[in-house]
């Protein structure tokens, strides 16, 4: 009886899908091929946003591009999380969010119309933001050449707070914190994208997240890291987390809330709710005895009245670094890793 | 979530383990023939509930992974051609062919399309017309009936741009391949409950009988699954063998009559290469004469290729059971998800993708 197994194939030589994904592929693409030509201090911090500091204040910066599909989902649409996605990027530095920019790539042949929606939703959430679109610029590409909108927004922020928000500020001892139940805008724009009906509802967690953020700092919670939970959902951003700042994370299972929606749309679909994106969720580093606090202030905002502790940062020996165990309901532990390409639904 | 929380439940489960410590007085070696059973049992640890001496074995029910070589190229081929829009499950996206896979042709711009129902793919080729339409049909008993359905549809919507390359598994045939196996070390066997709720279980009461193992079809989560495992035990310990269905919730002896006839009805019986094993007799299903317009190997004249796999990578033993995922010198060293070496590595339900996905803290510092 032949055992032979495939032959392995050679290391992609073009850009996959898979490389956008926000997991490993993406990782391995900024180490070998970004990264090393442009490589800086601020890069190295790892974090959703560069802190700069610019005359006597610090200034976050950051940026990001919008290439979903469709444009218009359940729960938002492409020109809010435009908005949403860069505020939440440098509320994760602990700025408070003013000013954006706005870059179009509008495709030959998108209704106006479809122009207007987007436009006025992005208006609508800048003015919830307290933001503002100063600056922009429009381009078009041929038909067939774009999805018909893709949105970059660049953000920059005022950091106000004196704490060290970054990975590196993470220490043994504290307590991980999540906002909310995970996973809803992966699987809600799964199923309206494939057209998938699974007769309940599904929405995508599409918010701002800058408010409970200010009211930790505000009310002196000593926040050590945020990280908001975007592509690759939490557990990607728990390993690139645990990976930065060189300690191992301690999460049960049990203790992350999922919706039963998205809980029966990842069982159908053979999906891991761990790995959904999602939009509108941060977890939070702070000090143990902090979390009663933290989390009475947290509940005060709705979109992170459900916030709860997930785990801990464990002390380990130095091999143990940069890794996350899992505890499951029954008590046994295993290793969580990041995402290694895209999500694919299962056969059967 | 009603019907999955009950049967996920840690006193249960908790319970159940302690039946199986306290029944079990020998070594004993059982393998559940599906790799979703597989991953199921590393995701909850099942076997570090379990008696050291009773050994899970991982079997070949994966249909990523079984998938052979000679197929995945055709597929490829197939999937590259600019008048064809090829329409797949997402899992087979990145199995390796012998020089590439699924996703490095949609990449370098074939036009794939990855499908949730099959049905789906008679949509594509409707608002298609001037392109050829090729559904990749492949999986165990599970996903046939779905697939013979749309052939059947296929023909009644007149669709002639529509096409199937078939690629189906036989799940009986292979336990009779490894029972019969000098090399087997299996005493007992799960069958899967899905598999078992569209052909029922009649036909394993002969393999149960001729190899005297006992067969237990059950289900997919951690309580069904150590309630299947406790029946094994319970009959080995008494020198016993024969068909227990523990899985009655979904599954009854004559199956899904409605589900077989549409099988009966489109697809008949042939050999089928297993990627990794090699080939089985009656163990695949090709399309019946009468479906012959619609077999994209004969629309699109492509010859079959031998297998010529000889990389060195262990996925055939693996699948027998004859070895374990971390006995392969490459497991989490070349051979990681997100660069596969074999077809185990990347389907959700592949032996080797559990291993790694769910290893233990305590074992990681070995890769």
């Amino acid at each position: 009886m032949n055992t032979d197994c495939p032959l392995p194939i050679a290391t992609e030589q073009t850009i996959r899908l898979g490389h956008g994904s926000g997991g490993e592929l993406t990782q391995r693409l900024l180490r070998q091929f970004v990264l090393p030509h442009i490589d800086n201090a601020w890069l190295q911090q790892g974090h959703d946003s560069a802190a700069l500091p610019i005359g006597n204040t610090q200034i976050a910066f950051t940026t990001d591009s919008f290439v979903i599909t469709p444009l218009f989902f359940p729960g938002g649409d492409i020109g809010e999380l435009a908005v949403f996605g860069t505020v939440n990027d440098l509320a994760m530095s602990g700025a408070r969010p003013l000013y954006l920019s706005c870059s179009l790539i509008l495709e030959e042949g998108l209704e106006m119309d479809i122009l207007q929606q987007v436009m006025a939703s992005m208006g609508r959430a800048a003015t919830a933001t307290g933001v503002q679109l100063v600056t922009g610029d429009t381009k078009v590409v041929e038909r067939g050449k774009g999805d018909g909108l893709y949105i970059n927004t660049a953000g920059i922020g005022l950091v106000e707070s004196l704490q060290t928000i970054t990975p590196q500020a993470i220490e043994v001892g504290d307590a991980i914190l999540l906002s909310g139940d995970i996973g809803r805008h992966g699987i809600a724009v799964m199923a309206q994208r494939e057209g998938l009906e699974f007769g309940f509802p599904l929405a995508s967690d599409c918010a701002p997240l800058h408010q409970p953020v200010q009211a930790l700092l505000n009310n002196g919670i000593d926040v050590h890291c945020l990280r908001d939970l975007t592509r690759g959902g939490l557990a990607t951003a728990m390993v690139e987390l645990a990976e930065t700042a060189g300690l191992e994370f301690w999460i049960s299972e049990d203790h992350i809330p999922i919706s039963e929606s998205v809980q029966g749309a990842c069982e159908l679909l053979g999906l891991d709710a761990l790995y959904a994106a999602n939009e509108g969720r941060f977890i939070a580093f702070v000090p143990a005895a902090e979390v009663d606090s933290a989390l009475n202030l947290l509940a005060a905002h709705p979109v992170s009245r459900e916030a709860c502790v997930i785990g801990r940062v464990n002390a380990v020996a130095p091999r143990d670094r940069g890794r996350v165990i899992i505890e499951n309901t029954l008590g046994c532990e295993r290793l969580l890793e990041r995402l290694p390409g895209e999500q694919l639904p299962r056969i059967c | 979530m009603r019907y999955i929380d009950e049967y996920r439940q840690k006193q249960s489960i908790r319970q159940l383990a302690g039946e199986i410590q306290r029944t079990a007085t020998k070594p004993w070696r059982i393998m559940e023939i599906c790799g979703g059973q597989t991953h199921a049992i590393m995701k909850y640890g099942l076997q570090q509930l379990l008696p050291e001496s009773l050994e899970l074995i991982h079997g070949p029910g994966c249909p990523v992974c079984v998938t052979s070589l000679e197929t995945m190229d055709l597929a490829i081929s197939l999937a590259s051609r600019k008048d064809v829009i090829f329409c797949s499950f997402g899992d087979m996206l990145r199995v390796p062919g012998s020089s590439q896979d699924l996703l490095a042709v949609k990449a370098a711009g074939g036009d794939i399309r990855t499908l949730y129902s099959p049905l789906h793919a008679l949509d594509v080729a409707e608002q298609n017309p001037d392109r050829e339409v090729v559904l990749f049909a492949i999986g165990f008993e599970t996903t046939a009936p779905a697939h013979a359905l749309t052939a059947c549809l296929a023909r009644e919507r007149g669709l002639a741009n529509f096409s199937i390359l078939v690629s189906h598994f036989l799940v009986p045939p292979a336990i009779e391949a490894i029972c019969a196996s000098p090399k087997s070390r299996i005493q007992a066997f799960l069958a899967a409950g899905h598999v078992c709720s569209i052909t029922g279980y009649d036909n394993y009461h002969e393999l149960s009988r001729s190899h005297c193992v006992p067969i237990v079809v059950t289900g997919f989560e951690p309580l069904d699954i150590l309630d299947g495992i406790l029946a094994c035990v319970r009959q080995l310990e008494q020198g016993e063998h024969r068909v227990e269905n523990r899985y009655a919730r979904a599954v009854k002896a004559e199956g899904n009559p409605q589900a077989r006839a549409r099988l009966e009805e489109v697809f008949e019986i042939s050999a089928q290469t297993w990627r990794g094993v090699g080939p089985i007799p009656f163990s695949g299903l090709t399309l019946r004469p009468a479906f012959s317009a619609l077999d994209a190997r004969k629309r699109f004249s492509i010859e079959s290729r031998p297998e010529s796999d000889n990389s060195g990578c262990l996925s055939g033993a693996i699948m027998q059971g004859l070895k374990k995922p971390h006995d392969c010198p490459h497991f989490g060293k070349r051979c990681r998800p997100e660069h596969p070496l074999g077809a185990p590595m990347v389907s959700s339900e592949g032996a080797c993708a559990a291993y790694y996905r769910y290893r233990k803290r305590s074992t990681a510092d070995e890769y």
